[in-house]
């Protein structure tokens, strides 16, 4: 798989699919009004797998939420394929962090075909074999009957994608999915997401707060600095934490230095004339 | 000083022998609750049936086999077996009619905060007026029929079916909730295809409470209120027993509620919970 095409070079001259144009959001809690993003912008092109990447209180899953249709926006509008995101719909599945994000009372079949039935999608038999489609893309065929509660949480958040991507979503949103899996299972799922994009060449909004994991999973980066959440910068990855020829940097010391404002140490020589 | 470092194979599924035995019979018919119950329910009887027949005061305490043989003597002559039905046919009126309020009120208080107001305060107020109070006000408004103790029943069983399934509402979480509308779920649907199987336990707890609630308001009702035309329920059969002496079939009437108790909760209950929320995880 060549550099360009995981980088999604070549894509420029399509329209974006999302665009997020000077978005503001804010929630209220107990006492008080809290601002999480202020004028937040970005694009996403089709199979981008663009990360939202920044410490806690820099408001990415809220922006999730608000892509999702959950929260509108105090400023700025979110367009999806030009129209105006207003409410939750089928056409931005979601896939929560929560290992009960599964409907207990369910099958894992059952959950699967879940959204499609509910929609209106697709009806019985078609959405039968949909779902078993993608449930043997997540190799879990031998579980398709079981109940959610008799599954590991790796298993689980792989029952949720299945299900998100069962929909066939003009657009995959992903909050912070593999967060509460172990490091090991969530090094294999990681994997495991790539290889499914290799697959279908979905489009997904990522948000994690681990820089190893938005180098690994995305090709575009947003930097978010926290409270409130900002856009502080915008970067390409190949999936590879590499040395960037032009400032001697790693790509997780690069990042960790933007969201962290620390001084930059210059690598390689220094030449002194 | 360094150590050597190594790597080894770990043993083979078969050559590590048995990693798994079943239990011995023994084992497994102890772990069996109801053998352990019905041995002490068998202990139980027997203290009962020596005391009795020490005391030989068969107006004050008839014995084990006194109450037996009345069980069965009215068993056969199909008279307990009627009251049993009249009973259980009211009380399954006024419990239906209460769990479709229930169900009501409670679908009003989840679509908007003044449903949910007027909830709270009703069950506030109503749900610690126990219902056979209000037996006297129910002969007045509705006379001498079924129609007041189906009144007083419905009382008895619609505040705590509400409360518990307005509480297992509440307490569906918000994960749950998002997947819900993110599926494109609203209103009517949304309420059936999630709320209420994420909140069946709750539900569950509230039906198994307001049966409760409703068959002891139902006997003490009997007994207060009297027959309706020519049948009665148990409690009217346990009324007429005491009034004529008649106390072995006083405890066979008694004896009758009890069987029934333990049937609906140990048999109709407990098979719905298996297959529900057991089977689903969502209760251990």
């Amino acid at each position: 798989m060549s550099d360009q095409s995981r980088l999604g070079i070549g894509s420029s001259v399509v329209a974006p699919l999302l665009e997020v144009r000077g978005v503001t959001l804010q929630y209220k809690t107990q006492d008080h009004l809290v601002t999480a993003t202020y004028r937040v912008n970005f694009e996403i092109c089709p199979s981008d797998r663009f990360v939202l990447l920044g410490p806690s209180g820099c408001g990415k899953s809220t922006l999730l939420k608000a892509v999702g249709g959950f929260l509108q926006p105090e400023e700025g509008e979110i367009r999806l394929k030009g129209v105006r995101v207003a409410k939750p719909g089928p056409d931005r599945m979601m896939v929560f962090q929560e290992f009960d994000q599964l409907l207990p009372w369910k099958t894992v079949k059952e959950n699967v075909t879940f959204t499609l039935l509910k929609s209106g999608r697709l009806k019985g038999k078609a959405a039968e074999e949909r779902a078993m489609q993608y449930i043997r893309k997540v190799n879990l065929v031998k579980f398709a009957d079981s109940y959610p509660h008799t599954l590991s949480g790796g298993m689980k958040q792989r029952v949720a994608i299945a299900r998100a991507m069962a929909m066939e979503p003009d657009i995959l949103l992903m909050d912070e999915p593999f967060a509460a899996l172990d490091a090991l299972t969530r090094r294999k799922m990681q994997d495991e997401l790539l290889q499914l994009w290799e697959d279908t060449r979905f489009t997904v909004l990522f948000v994690t707060h681990s820089i190893s994991e938005a180098i690994a999973v995305g090709n575009r980066i947003l930097l978010l600095s926290p409270h409130p959440g900002q856009v502080k910068a915008e970067l390409n990855s190949n999936g590879r934490d590499e040395v960037d020829p032009k400032s001697g940097l790693r790509l997780s010391d690069k990042i960790h230095s933007l969201l962290f404002a620390e001084k930059v140490e210059e690598r390689g020589p220094v030449h002194h004339d | 000083m360094v150590r050597e470092e190594f790597v080894c194979d770990p043993i083979k599924d078969a050559a590590l022998g048995v990693v798994e035995k079943p239990l011995t019979k023994w084992e497994r018919v102890y772990n069996f609750g109801a053998l352990r119950k019905l041995f002490i329910i068998l202990v139980l009887a027997a203290t009962w049936q020596a005391y009795a027949m020490w005391l030989g005061k068969g107006l004050l305490l008839p014995t084990l086999t006194a109450t037996a043989n009345a069980l069965w003597v009215n068993v056969a002559s199909g008279e307990l077996l009627r009251r049993a039905w009249f009973s259980i046919s009211v009380l399954l009126m006024g419990y239906g009619l209460g769990v479709a309020l229930a169900g009501l009120f409670t679908a009003i208080a989840v679509s908007s905060r003044i449903g949910a107001d007027f909830l709270e305060t009703m069950t506030s107020m109503l749900n610690p007026l126990p219902a056979i109070a209000l037996l006297p006000l129910a002969l007045i408004w509705f006379g001498l029929g079924n129609g007041s103790m189906i009144f007083v029943l419905v009382h008895s069983v619609l505040w705590p079916v509400a409360l518990n399934a307005h509480t297992g509402f509440r307490s569906v979480s918000n994960t749950l909730r998002m997947v819900g509308r993110n599926a494109g779920l609203r209103g009517a649907r949304y309420i059936v295809s999630i709320l209420i199987p994420a909140a069946s336990g709750s539900i569950l707890s509230g039906l198994k409470i307001g049966w409760a609630f409703a068959w002891r308001t139902l006997i003490a009702a009997e007994l207060v209120f009297g027959a309706t035309s020519n049948s009665g329920g148990l409690g009217w059969f346990i009324y007429v027993s005491k009034n004529e002496l008649e106390i072995a079939n006083v405890f066979a009437g008694l004896l009758t509620i009890i069987l029934i108790g333990l049937f609906v909760e140990n048999v109709i209950f407990r098979n719905i919970e298996l297959m529900t929320v057991k089977k689903w995880g969502m209760q251990n």
